[in-house]
């Protein structure tokens, strides 16, 4: 693999990265936020 | 306004004559009913458009005369520099929502963006570092084109740490929205600055639609990729707000609790 392919495949592997990270960071806040609704307000309507 | 809002927010903002539409999805429960539906198909056309456009732009698209396979850095560093920036300008429609309107779901949105937007400036650097190494010999160069985006990255972190800095959230959604209506000043300034000055960078190719700087074997790839990268962006987003939305609603019924049970006498 020449020099010029490892700085697409760095590049590329940032970028998903991140993104990814992001990704499932509000995936988690989003369940964590989900289960205290649902101790706090069990007839609460939400999606 | 309406109560569960209240409820949610701790805001009380007046409503303005024609803010009704407006004011329509500041009911958490309405925006996260009707984002709820919306989430799966914006991340399966995010998936399946950055799907095309990573076969496309990695393994499809020929290598460039001149470049050779680096030009394949510029599939995501394009993408990041043009959501850097239409990205800051979508903070700064939301600053005026939230100083004229105080629309808090401006407030909210504004404040779950800024860290994507100074995440995607962050990739708009370093892939771009990435490609100047091998093409230009160097890491870094003090041109304004470059120079610009990096002043663009602080306004972005400046904001999203500005609006966590204050106890009240309705304080640091004002001072994160006259930062950022500030700030905007900097987007034609990125966007002009290889007209204005000399630069290593090099000028626009993609806009200039009169006469197109490069190839449709590149150009098109290019396009699939950022619409792909919008697309995410737009997902991560509205996925932050939704939490956000929610993360508020726990924080006030949890007060709204520990006043209940201040209240029973001993």
């Amino acid at each position: 693999m020449t020099l010029h392919w490892w700085h697409v495949l760095v590049s590329y592997l940032l970028t998903f990265a991140v993104f990814g990270a992001l990704a499932i960071g509000a995936a988690l806040r989003h369940r964590a936020a989900k289960r205290l609704l649902a101790t706090l307000d069990p007839r609460g309507d939400r999606p | 306004m309406d109560q569960p809002l209240a409820a949610a927010t701790g805001a009380t903002p007046p409503r303005p004559a024609g803010g009704r539409t407006l004011h329509r999805f500041a009911n958490p429960g309405r925006f996260l009913r009707a984002t709820g539906k919306l989430m799966p198909m914006l991340w399966g056309a995010a998936l399946v458009v950055l799907g095309i456009g990573l076969v496309w732009g990695l393994l499809l698209s020929p290598p460039d005369w001149q470049q050779g396979e680096t030009v394949r850095i510029m599939y995501v560093h394009v993408p990041m520099a043009w959501l850097a920036m239409g990205g800051y300008t979508g903070l700064a429609v939301l600053s005026v929502m939230s100083l004229i309107w105080r629309h808090p779901l401006a407030d909210l949105t504004a404040r779950e963006l800024s860290p994507v937007g100074a995440a995607a400036t962050a990739l708009c650097l370093a892939t771009g570092s990435l490609w100047g190494k091998p093409m230009w010999g160097t890491w870094w160069v003090w041109d304004a084109r470059l120079t610009s985006v990096l002043v663009l990255f602080f306004l972005w972190l400046g904001h999203a740490a500005l609006v966590r800095a204050f106890d009240d959230p309705e304080r640091g959604a004002r001072a994160g929205a006259i930062l950022a209506l500030v700030g905007i000043v900097n987007v034609p300034i990125v966007k002009f600055s290889v007209d204005w000055w000399n630069t290593l960078h090099q000028p626009a190719s993609v806009t200039r639609l009169n006469a197109p700087g490069m190839h449709v074997d590149i150009l098109y790839p290019l396009l699939v990729c950022a619409l792909g990268f919008s697309l995410l962006f737009g997902a991560v987003v509205l996925a932050r707000t939704r939490a956000a939305v929610m993360e508020r609603r726990v924080r006030a019924l949890q007060l709204a609790r520990a006043r209940r049970e201040d209240a029973v006498p001993a």
